[in-house]
């Protein structure tokens, strides 16, 4: 019955939103809404479970005293605060709260986004030097056809001959657009696959253990 | 001296007439020729809708051609003989435009009226009515009956391999080494003595690529309780999380070892991007797993996890449709899963037969697209007309 009954209701929703698809009726358009409606309610309530497990997993780390736990005294208080901060910000009286909330979000998190971001570009430097090693054939292709693309982007490789956006160009819109294009009917039927297989029952990890 | 005379009467002339007062009678100034309308105005349901909305198509004013028009405002109205305070402005459009789509019709099943004005800063002139039209809502969306017939078709095609899988028939499979390498790196982190990092992309549930992740966990998951060894699943979405700690607690106990399932092991870790970055290369720094597993879709972290990863010696699988992503995982990792083979992944290493059913089902319904992909491209070689109709038969509204 514990799998049954999420069984029944995939194969019965699955097929309801299948016809859905091809139907635009104001009917169909609200049952959609609702449906998405509905996701929305239950992302709220597995946001207190997340919270929850953070709260558990970092609580343990103290406890335990494992390696670096002092990282999760400030997760923890992170944690809070903002809570705390953002919650008691709403009312009127305490708006310094807010202040202090919207101060916290663009001085501290946002610059550490940004910084975590910005690291990309050296992890893309390392990166390329891997792909880049003329090791075999298929990596000498890349790493000509990566130096024509970029010499073909800037001012510099027109300056050089003016043919060089051009192939730039067709390396791109040809043999990279049909790479492309092979991995995404692939994806595509993929997708259709996988739903096919958990509606019909076929497919039951996501019940958990494969489920017999 | 009369030379000079005749140049002054000239210049005097000249600055009357320029300092003339607008609307003044010039004796060369033009009156200003009256703006033409629209014509030919029509008024019809908007198709494969849920009703309320109503297409208006006309012909361009003459003096579009001119640069006299800047756009037409469109009215709507019960009646054509409505006075003018009933007629309300539905909507405008710039010119170089011929059609408008009423949204806002108030009820379906009543006859609509519409005129369409030609404007410019000065002027505007309207149109004659349009023929009634009336909204309704439609049941079938017949611009995606190709879409229907392509899915009845696919479903077929994988019933009839399953059935197959059924009758116990043998199914090759293709060897792809990323899933074939799953065994070994899971036997490689238990030698060690160190835990597998699982991360089922960014995504949300509803993303089809997250399922395929999560459905791999499940048999990673088995595989982690056969051995004993320790299992990390750091998760970003919160309905994701529940799901990913049911199939591993799940997978404990169907292998029979409940008592190994460690609760902790996946947990939440947050909601931003760059945070969940950042958080998990602390775990991969902190930690050390000797197998790193990234399953799902992913965005820009993609290469900030799998760098870090190489960087800590870890045997590293990805797997992913992010088609931008891919380069990233391919260099940086041991074994990547490319597009569908994320999706096959289940299959494969399960051996389940009714999913490697679906799994050649898949690949002959690629065959036959493959097909139809190069006769559509032959026949359009023969006439526009016949690509054009190919294009309207693949097109989904």
């Amino acid at each position: 019955m514990k799998r049954q009954i999420p069984l029944m209701l995939v194969l019965v929703l699955g097929i309801l939103f299948f016809v859905q698809f091809f139907v635009p009726s104001q009917l169909s358009m609200e049952i959609y809404q609702m449906a998405l409606q509905w996701s929305i309610v239950i992302g709220a309530f597995a946001i207190v479970l997340a919270i929850g497990s953070l709260v558990n997993h970092h609580t343990l780390k103290i406890k335990r005293r494992k390696e670096h736990f002092w990282n999760s005294y400030v997760t923890l208080f992170a944690l809070f605060a903002m809570a705390f901060l953002g919650i008691f910000g709403r009312i009127e009286s305490l708006s310094f709260m807010s202040a202090w909330f919207r101060k916290l979000f663009l001085y501290v998190q946002a610059p550490m986004d940004s910084a975590m971001f910005a690291i990309l570009a050296f992890y893309m430097a390392s990166a390329a030097y891997r792909a880049f090693r003329a090791r075999s054939k298929e990596a000498m292709l890349l790493l000509i056809s990566g130096f024509i693309i970029m010499l073909g982007v800037v001012p510099f490789g027109a300056y050089l001959w003016g043919r060089i956006p051009d192939i730039a160009e067709w390396i791109m819109m040809v043999p990279n657009m049909a790479a492309k294009r092979g991995i995404l009917f692939g994806v595509g039927l993929g997708m259709t696959a996988t739903s096919l297989k958990i509606i019909l029952g076929i497919e039951r990890n996501w019940l958990g253990g494969g489920g017999k | 001296m009369r030379r000079m005379l005749t140049g002054l009467i000239l210049l005097g002339t000249a600055t009357v007439l320029l300092s003339a007062p607008p609307g003044t009678d010039r004796a060369a100034g033009p009156e200003p020729v009256p703006l033409n309308p629209p014509c030919g105005v029509q008024a019809f349901d908007k198709p494969n809708d849920a009703g309320q909305a109503i297409t208006i198509q006309w012909q361009a004013s003459p003096d579009e051609a001119s640069g006299l028009v800047e756009g037409y405002e469109v009215f709507r109205a019960e009646s054509p003989e409505a006075p003018e305070s009933l007629w309300v402005r539905v909507g405008y459009v710039p010119y170089g435009f011929t059609s408008y789509e009423d949204q806002d019709v108030p009820r379906n099943g009543v006859d609509y009226y519409y005129l369409v004005r030609s404007k410019n800063q000065t002027q505007s002139a309207a149109s004659g009515f349009s023929n009634p039209a009336r909204s309704s809502e439609q049941w079938f969306n017949t611009m995606r009956i190709n879409a229907l017939v392509g899915s009845i078709l696919f479903v077929i095609i994988v019933v009839y391999f399953i059935s197959m899988a059924k009758r116990g028939q043998h199914l090759f499979v293709r060897r792809i080494a990323g899933l074939t390498a799953v065994e070994e790196a899971v036997g490689r982190a238990t030698e060690m003595g160190r835990p597998i990092l699982y991360v089922p992309g960014l995504s949300s549930i509803t993303d089809v690529a997250t399922i395929a992740a999560l459905n791999i966990l499940g048999q990673v998951a088995k595989k982690t309780a056969e051995y004993d060894t320790p299992l990390l699943v750091p998760n970003r979405d919160p309905v994701v999380f529940t799901v990913a700690q049911e199939i591993v607690k799940e997978a404990y106990s169907e292998i029979g070892r409940p008592d190994a399932y460690n609760h902790d092991s996946v947990f939440y870790l947050t909601d931003s991007q760059m945070g969940y970055a950042s958080g998990v290369d602390g775990i991969m720094s902190r930690e050390k797993p000797a197998t790193n597993f990234f399953m799902g879709m992913f965005w820009a972290e993609s290469l900030i996890l799998a760098e870090t990863g190489a960087a800590t010696g870890a045997i590293q699988i990805a797997g992913t449709d992010a088609v931008h992503q891919l380069p990233f995982f391919i260099t940086a990792c041991d074994y990547t899963l490319i597009g569908e083979e994320l999706y096959a992944a289940s299959a494969y290493l399960s051996r389940e037969p009714m999913l490697l059913g679906t799994l050649k089902g898949q690949d002959w319904s690629k065959a036959v697209i493959y097909l139809l992909l190069l006769l559509g491209v032959g026949l359009s070689f023969l006439s526009p007309g016949i690509r054009e109709f190919i294009l309207n038969l693949l097109t989904v509204g």
